[in-house]
């Protein structure tokens, strides 16, 4: 089902662990969607210098973690800021669609754990985000049902294919 | 390289006497039970010694009472559908519990929107439907009971003889989806008082793709599949008759050897159960420590996520199945473990272990010590351990 990159990366992860007193952290995903992903951050001279994860999922969240921690690893926060859920799926060479939503957290931790470090570079103290506890479908445009995998329409309720309701998800 | 099959319940190996008949089968190259010359009459005689033994296997009052599908799935289908369309006129109300496997929600999903209503009752902590909750769901309109007789995810039994009793007292058609139990234990249709019992022949180290449906005498159904008088009338369609040779050896084997399967599953049962707190810690056992079958144990182990774990298993070559969203498709905790009360966190790290006859008490320790190893890994990986099990 995964590809020999993905199985790589989830049989040996890099750069596992909590970096003690880390510049910037970022936390991503909740349980309801099986995925918890953390992400530290030790910057020096507006370059990574270090970055590890934790991450409770699926063997393709594990992978996504441990390629955007080394993809992201000794670049520049410019240059990092740019990184997307594709350049990490796509350095994964690929993760079956219902995956991709994985893909998004771990380059939405980055983000948050960059994004943490400038606010205390700045002096800012967010709230705390609130967890979103609903589906979303923000990998690429399209929506896939989460029961079928067939793509479907934004917005629908009802997934003509398997004909589940998805009014939970929406 | 071996691999340690702890996921009987996706796949049972085919049993060495069950494929020598099937090979048989396949050679002696049947004709079509339906015709009436000597070709035919041999074939006729084939499929009746299977439909006797799948009878005497349940405890049929007639073998006549036995119909053969292509599987579980379709016979689930056949009873619900079934029942539903030929007793209309009588009411449109069915009752179901919330655990059941998807072709009875989604049989009854398709009903629902052709005017049927459902009740769907709770299981309690356990896993268990109240008798008491049935008999009070049961309204003049009701023409249908379909509970499940075990459930896939977590082995757990229902109370199906307690049920059976209500339904007969007030009339009402009985359907249980026996697809893991048949074959597993001694499954008696008198003692348990359905009408209606679907069953598939893999559970029995059979063909997968063979099921069947067995039909008390007198129950009000319709076929499923219309056009021939195959399977008494209740099935048409040209037999499989490799499959269900097939299926009828197995059942003879199950029913010969019932005893010494039963007392073998329960050792390695009672191992896993009684080495597991040896193994890891801080986990749920999903499974009915009385009311269950004998060949699964389904376990929720904190902090770390299911389909992982069942990735560096098989790295093992150990083969167990995970009920967590993300190994599914879908993306949303098995209905199941959410109806027992478990988290949505605590349902993504289920495990489900399910052996046979096939494996031995090594199996289990060489499974073990690898859950050891998975299980210290991925926690190391986890921020929920780090986080939770501090607290």
């Amino acid at each position: 089902m995964y590809n020999k990159t993905v199985m790589d990366h989830f049989r040996n992860p890099r750069n596992v662990g909590v970096i003690e007193n880390a510049d910037g952290v970022g936390e991503v995903g909740n349980p309801l969607c099986g995925d918890i992903m953390t992400i530290y951050l030790k910057i020096k001279d507006d370059h990574i210098e270090d970055i590890k994860f934790q991450t409770f999922g699926c063997g393709s969240a594990i992978a996504v973690s441990s390629m955007i921690t080394e993809i992201a690893k000794g670049k520049s926060l410019v240059d990092a800021k740019h990184l997307t859920n594709k350049d990490v799926a796509k350095a994964l060479e690929g993760l079956p669609k219902n995956k991709l939503h994985c893909s998004n957290l771990g380059a939405d931790a980055l983000q948050l754990a960059i994004q943490n470090y400038e606010d205390k570079l700045a002096g800012v103290t967010r709230p705390e985000p609130i967890r979103k506890e609903k589906h979303e479908h923000s990998h690429g445009e399209k929506c896939y049902c989460p029961y079928c995998d067939i793509e479907i329409q934004e917005g629908i309720t009802f997934c003509d294919a398997c004909q589940s309701s998805l009014e939970d998800e929406h | 390289m071996k691999v340690i099959n702890l996921d009987h319940i996706s796949a049972k190996p085919l049993l060495p006497e069950v494929k020598e008949v099937m090979i048989e089968a396949i050679e002696k190259d049947y004709h079509n039970p339906s015709s009436q010359h000597k070709s035919g009459e041999e074939a006729t005689a084939a499929l009746q010694k299977a439909r006797e033994a799948m009878a005497a296997l349940l405890n049929c009052k007639t073998p006549k009472e036995i119909v053969f599908t292509s599987g579980g799935t379709e016979s689930v289908n056949h009873a619900i559908k079934g029942v539903a369309l030929a007793n209309e006129d009588k009411g449109k109300h069915i009752i179901t519990s919330n655990i059941e496997h998807n072709a009875v929600i989604r049989s009854l999903r398709r009903l629902r929107s052709s005017g049927f209503t459902v009740t769907s009752l709770p299981v309690d902590s356990s896993g268990r439907v109240k008798p008491k909750d049935v008999a009070e769901a049961i309204t003049k309109d009701t023409i249908l009971v379909s509970i499940m007789h075990s459930n896939n995810e977590t082995g757990t039994t229902q109370p199906i003889e307690e049920i059976g009793k209500i339904t007969r007292e007030r009339k009402v058609i009985f359907h249980s989806d026996a697809v893991d139990s048949v074959g597993v234990v001694p499954m008696d249709v008198q003692h348990l008082g359905v009408d209606l019992l679907s069953f598939a022949s893999n559970t029995l180290y059979g063909p997968a793709g063979v099921g069947g449906l067995f039909i008390r005498r007198g129950t009000r159904i319709f076929p499923l599949l219309d056009g021939g008088v195959q399977e008494n009338n209740k099935r048409a369609g040209a037999e499989n008759l490799v499959g269900i040779i097939g299926t009828g050896k197995a059942a003879e084997l199950a029913l010969r050897d019932m005893d010494k399967r039963l007392i073998h599953l329960k050792t390695l049962k009672d191992q896993i159960l009684s080495e597991l707190p040896h193994a890891i810690d801080e986990y749920i056992i999903n499974t009915h420590a009385e009311h269950s079958l004998p060949n699964l144990v389904s376990i929720s182990i904190k902090y770390i996520e299911g389909e992982s774990v069942m990735l560096m298993l098989d790295d093992e070559n150990i083969a167990v199945s995970t009920r967590s969203a993300c190994a599914t498709g879908s993306l949303r905790a098995s209905h199941v473990l959410l109806s027992l009360g478990l988290s949505h966190a605590d349902a993504q790290g289920t495990l489900v272990i399910s052996f046979g006859v096939d494996n031995s008490k090594e199996d289990i320790v060489t499974f073990l010590n690898a859950l050891k190893n998975v299980v210290t890994t991925l926690r190391d990986i986890s921020p929920l351990y780090q986080k939770e099990s501090q607290l």
